[in-house]
């Protein structure tokens, strides 16, 4: 773990569709609680985990919480990097206007999209930049 | 070294292969331990990514886990190197950072 004062890359990635398993509520979960240390975190989406930030998710039927609405949080978190993988998406026949649309505010207040399209090469390579990596 | 990766799930089961052999660097270690070790295998319907990915990667199987499937080195895709427990403690320390593909 990290040192005092010393700040670590962490990336979260999650792979999992959100209702069916408890992992991408515990990821969200853990991901709030390590926002707290001031550690540098990115998220990313990958395979069906890609399902977990597709808009109007409506869960009262299935008597389970909606905790879709929790993603536009991160932003006050300070979570700015929230990656989804190209691939994944396209797989699924979704487009990033199929996604919840998170911002965060920069040092200027201006809101800004947190969330990036990646292809799979360029996040190969932000795995590679990463001390630890995490996975729901 | 860079990272190291494990994969714990068969291939006919999970993608967590297949995702796994798209987002690894080449050159990065891939590590197949408990039902991950049905991936390494000669013969199967995903021998030949396998086979092919060979060449950009160092790829390890945990013996334990693959003894105890009724499976030997011989029945490894070549180029696989069989790790111990020890090994794989020397993997995981000699990697910058570990990616355990659920």
């Amino acid at each position: 773990m990290a040192e005092q004062g010393q700040v670590k890359k962490f990336l979260y990635i999650n792979r999992k569709a959100p209702h069916g398993t408890i992992y991408a509520l515990e990821s969200l979960e853990v991901v709030l609680i390590a926002a707290a240390f001031d550690q540098d975190v990115s998220l990313a989406f990958v395979d069906d985990g890609v399902y977990q930030l597709k808009k109007n998710q409506d869960t009262q039927t299935i008597g389970s919480k909606n905790f879709s609405p929790a993603y536009n949080a991160l932003g006050d978190y300070d979570i700015k990097k929230i990656y989804v993988e190209k691939e994944s998406l396209e797989a699924r026949g979704l487009k990033i206007g199929d996604l919840l649309d998170l911002k965060y505010e920069d040092d200027d207040y201006a809101e800004k999209d947190s969330i990036q399209v990646v292809e799979s090469a360029a996040l190969k390579k932000i795995i590679a930049e990463q001390d630890v990596l995490l996975n729901f | 070294m860079d990272t190291l990766h494990t994969i714990n799930k068969s291939p006919h089961e999970r993608n967590s292969c297949e995702t796994c052999l798209r987002l690894a660097e080449p050159g990065n270690s891939i590590l197949f331990i408990e039902d991950g070790v049905y991936g390494a295998l000669k013969n199967t319907a995903y021998a030949a990514a396998l086979t092919a990915a060979a060449k950009g990667f160092a790829l390890y199987v945990l013996a334990p886990d693959l003894s105890a499937r009724g499976f030997k080195q011989s029945d490894l895709i070549d180029g696989i190197k069989t790790v111990d427990y020890d090994g794989f403690v020397d993997l995981a320390i000699s990697h910058k950072r570990v990616q355990a593909w659920l």
